[in-house]
């Protein structure tokens, strides 16, 4: 786990590739959206740094840029201004063929909606980032198979996502999002399409996953998910507003930790 | 991702997209269906045009000497001063024929025109009776079905006997052999010696009502009172050799009139060539018109194919999205799409061409129009066709491709 100081230094020296402990740096990353000449500043120079093995929960209301900079970090949007690195890569600097190299080998991403293919099969949603980074068919079938299995839907494989329960195809998408190997797990509100009972399931998932060595970073809303990660950070208005440890959270809020 | 993966993709897209793929591969299909169609038609018209209307009405490499021209629009004032020119007799004729080589070039003067004609006991008919000289049946190129041609002592005797057109043999004498039976034409009686091969009709005109008898027998005072020539027809060994011809034809007449240098000409020469070119050009016309419609079919069936990708692009946004955020590049994306359309578009090129094909030949057996499939209308379809399809499926894909993976999942 990062210390303040440790992320003080690591986000302020600004040109400097950071070290292989780090998988995210972000310096003074801004993002702002032209809507006919008014310009809306979501994301206004956001400093954030994330070791291996961390487990982030990003919290804050609603428009203060949580969903632009999950977007940013996972390389689907680019920043207007600032430096990203990604385990000591310059992302903020490359096109579009690089990026999408990126998006499939370090990282997977977990939605709200969980964007898989409605006409696909379970097992066909979880081998496409292997199609893409060109694994053979059969390695494919396997690895895709294990994933599913690890998201205890071995039993599921062959269904349509419309004849999954919103749960399971979330887990579906989490199988997706971690079949390549990524250095780190986006999720963007994974329970906010959910109820609670089946928040908690996807809970469990990501606590396993955490305790196993996998950098997670999710969004969220309600303190209770919250809660289940080890760093808390809170954005308002584009800015970090505060950066907790998870005792420092549960105390703040007068909630437990939740025990799973 | 690898080739194969593509066209896995696009095959799995196809099947799951029913409508349109079904529409994509309707689009090229009709467009390359009428191509087909409408060029075999057109090329089987010309065909026809060059290799049989041509030749049967006015034989091959050949040009005639007159006292003026034939088929022209004339003023009044040079319609006086056409007949003031002398008319043409056997004398000039004779001048024509020696001037020319004779190893290689062939004359024979000619007086045409309908005239009835008539057997006992039947309603007499019109015939294109026809007054000229042996060397006529080579110039034509006519096979003598029965009997023979006249030769040229039955010319120099002025023999009174017809070869025939096969429409006049079974008209007269159905069921009989008409070799050495008679036929009154403007009430003399012919000899009828030899029955020419059907030659078909030309848009509707029978070429087998034909009566040809020796210049010299009295079929030509019929068709001309005066005694004069119509026309001399010569015949060039090659098409190249036709303007030599009309050259020394024009020289040995200009000096057997009399003409002085300044002069012009008082008598025309007209070139079978200067029909030929207008059949060209007629020719010409007709393929354009007929690549034009389909290809204008073509281009509609494009715009159309391109519409329909670009609505199944906008639907699909969301999947460019979802597949870009999964690690596809812009060119994984094409590759897709590229597949995909070029599938439908050849297997719909495909299927129009055998159905172009098919309706040429349709349209051949069922009215009178020919048909001939000319290969390059074939490869011309199947490239255009498909070409239009991958273009159509292509342009839009290529810029669904461009957007952000998260602009493109913000699409509903
Ligand atoms: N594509 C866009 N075009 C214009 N403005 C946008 C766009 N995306 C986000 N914004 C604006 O940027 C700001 C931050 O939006 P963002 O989606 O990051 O907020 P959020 O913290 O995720 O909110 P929520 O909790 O509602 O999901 C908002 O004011 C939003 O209106
Ligand atoms: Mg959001």
């Amino acid at each position: 786990m990062s210390t303040a100081a440790e992320r003080e230094a690591v986000t302020s020296a600004v040109g400097a590739a950071p070290d292989r402990d780090w998988v995210i740096v972000t310096r003074g990353i801004k993002r702002e959206y032209d809507m006919g000449g008014e310009i809306i500043r979501a994301l206004r120079g956001v400093d954030i740094a994330v070791k291996r093995n961390e487990y982030v929960a990003i919290m804050g209301p609603s428009g203060s840029g949580k969903s632009t900079l999950m977007n940013i970090v996972g390389c689907l949007d680019t920043p207007n201004a600032g430096e990203y690195w990604l385990n000591g890569q310059l992302v903020s600097a490359m096109q579009d063929d690089a990026l999408a190299r990126v998006r499939n080998k370090e990282i997977g991403f977990v939605f709200q909606t969980f964007n898989l293919l409605p006409r696909a099969t379970a097992l066909a949603n979880v081998e496409l980032p292997l199609v893409y980074a060109g694994v053979p068919a059969a390695e494919r079938k396997r690895r895709a198979t294990e994933a599913l299995e690890k998201v205890q839907l071995g039993q599921r494989m062959h269904h349509k996502p419309n004849e999954l329960s919103g749960g399971q195809r979330q887990r579906v998408a989490i199988a997706r999002a971690l079949v390549n190997d990524p250095s780190i797990l986006l999720a963007d509100e994974p329970t906010g399409n959910l109820d609670s009972q089946t928040s908690e399931e996807i809970m469990r998932v990501f606590e396993h996953l955490a305790n196993t060595g996998q950098t997670v970073i999710m969004v969220t809303h309600e303190p209770d998910i919250a809660a289940h990660a080890r760093r808390v950070v809170v954005l308002r208005d584009g800015t970090m507003a505060s950066d907790e440890t998870q005792a420092q959270f549960v105390a703040r809020l007068g909630i437990h930790a939740p025990q799973l | 991702m690898p080739f194969l993966e593509a066209v896995r993709l696009a095959l799995q897209t196809i099947r799951v997209q029913k409508l349109k793929s079904f529409f994509t591969l309707t689009g090229v299909m009709i467009g390359v269906m009428f191509l087909i169609a409408v060029v075999s038609i057109v090329e089987g018209m010309a065909d026809y045009v060059e290799n049989d209307f041509a030749v049967s009405i006015i034989g091959t490499n050949t040009f005639t000497v007159r006292r003026y021209p034939n088929f022209q629009d004339v003023s009044d004032e040079e319609w006086r001063r056409l007949q003031r020119r002398p008319r043409l007799y056997a004398p000039a004729a004779a001048v024509v024929r020696e001037a020319l080589p004779s190893a290689t070039y062939r004359t024979a003067m000619v007086n045409e025109s309908f005239l009835p004609a008539a057997v006992p006991g039947l309603r007499p008919r019109s015939v294109q009776a026809v007054a000229t000289e042996a060397s006529y049946f080579d110039i034509k190129d006519y096979e003598i079905a029965q009997g023979r041609a006249f030769n040229a002592q039955e010319v120099a005797l002025g023999a009174k006997v017809l070869v025939v057109g096969s429409e006049v043999a079974s008209y007269y004498y159905a069921g009989l052999d008409p070799i050495g039976r008679e036929l009154r034409v403007t009430g003399i009686p012919y000899t009828i010696i030899g029955v020419i091969e059907a030659q078909g009709s030309v848009f509707g005109f029978s070429l087998d009502r034909l009566a040809v008898a020796p210049i010299t027998s009295p079929l030509s005072r019929a068709l001309r009172p005066r005694g004069d020539v119509e026309e001399v027809v010569v015949q060039a060994p090659t098409r190249e050799a036709i303007l030599d011809g009309q050259e020394i034809v024009r020289g040995a007449l200009r000096a057997f009139r009399g003409l002085s240098p300044g002069e012009e000409d008082d008598f025309s020469i007209a070139s079978s060539d200067a029909a030929l070119s207008f059949l060209d050009e007629l020719k010409g016309k007709l393929v354009l018109f007929g690549t034009a419609l389909p290809a204008i079919g073509l281009i509609v069936g494009a715009l159309v194919i391109m519409n329909i990708m670009l609505v199944a692009v906008a639907e699909r946004t969301r999947e460019i999205g979802i597949r870009k955020a999964l690690g596809a590049r812009r060119r994984d994306i094409i590759a897709q799409f590229l597949v995909e359309a070029s599938t439908l578009s050849i297997l719909g090129a495909m299927i129009g061409a055998g159905l172009g094909i098919g309706l040429a030949q349709l349209i051949a057996a069922v009215t009178p129009l020919p048909a001939s499939v000319a290969p390059w209308s074939l490869v011309a379809a199947l490239v255009v066709g498909a070409g239009v399809g991958i273009t159509a499926g292509i342009y839009p894909a290529s810029r669904a491709a461009r957007l952000d993976p998260i602009t493109a999942l913000r699409q509903e």
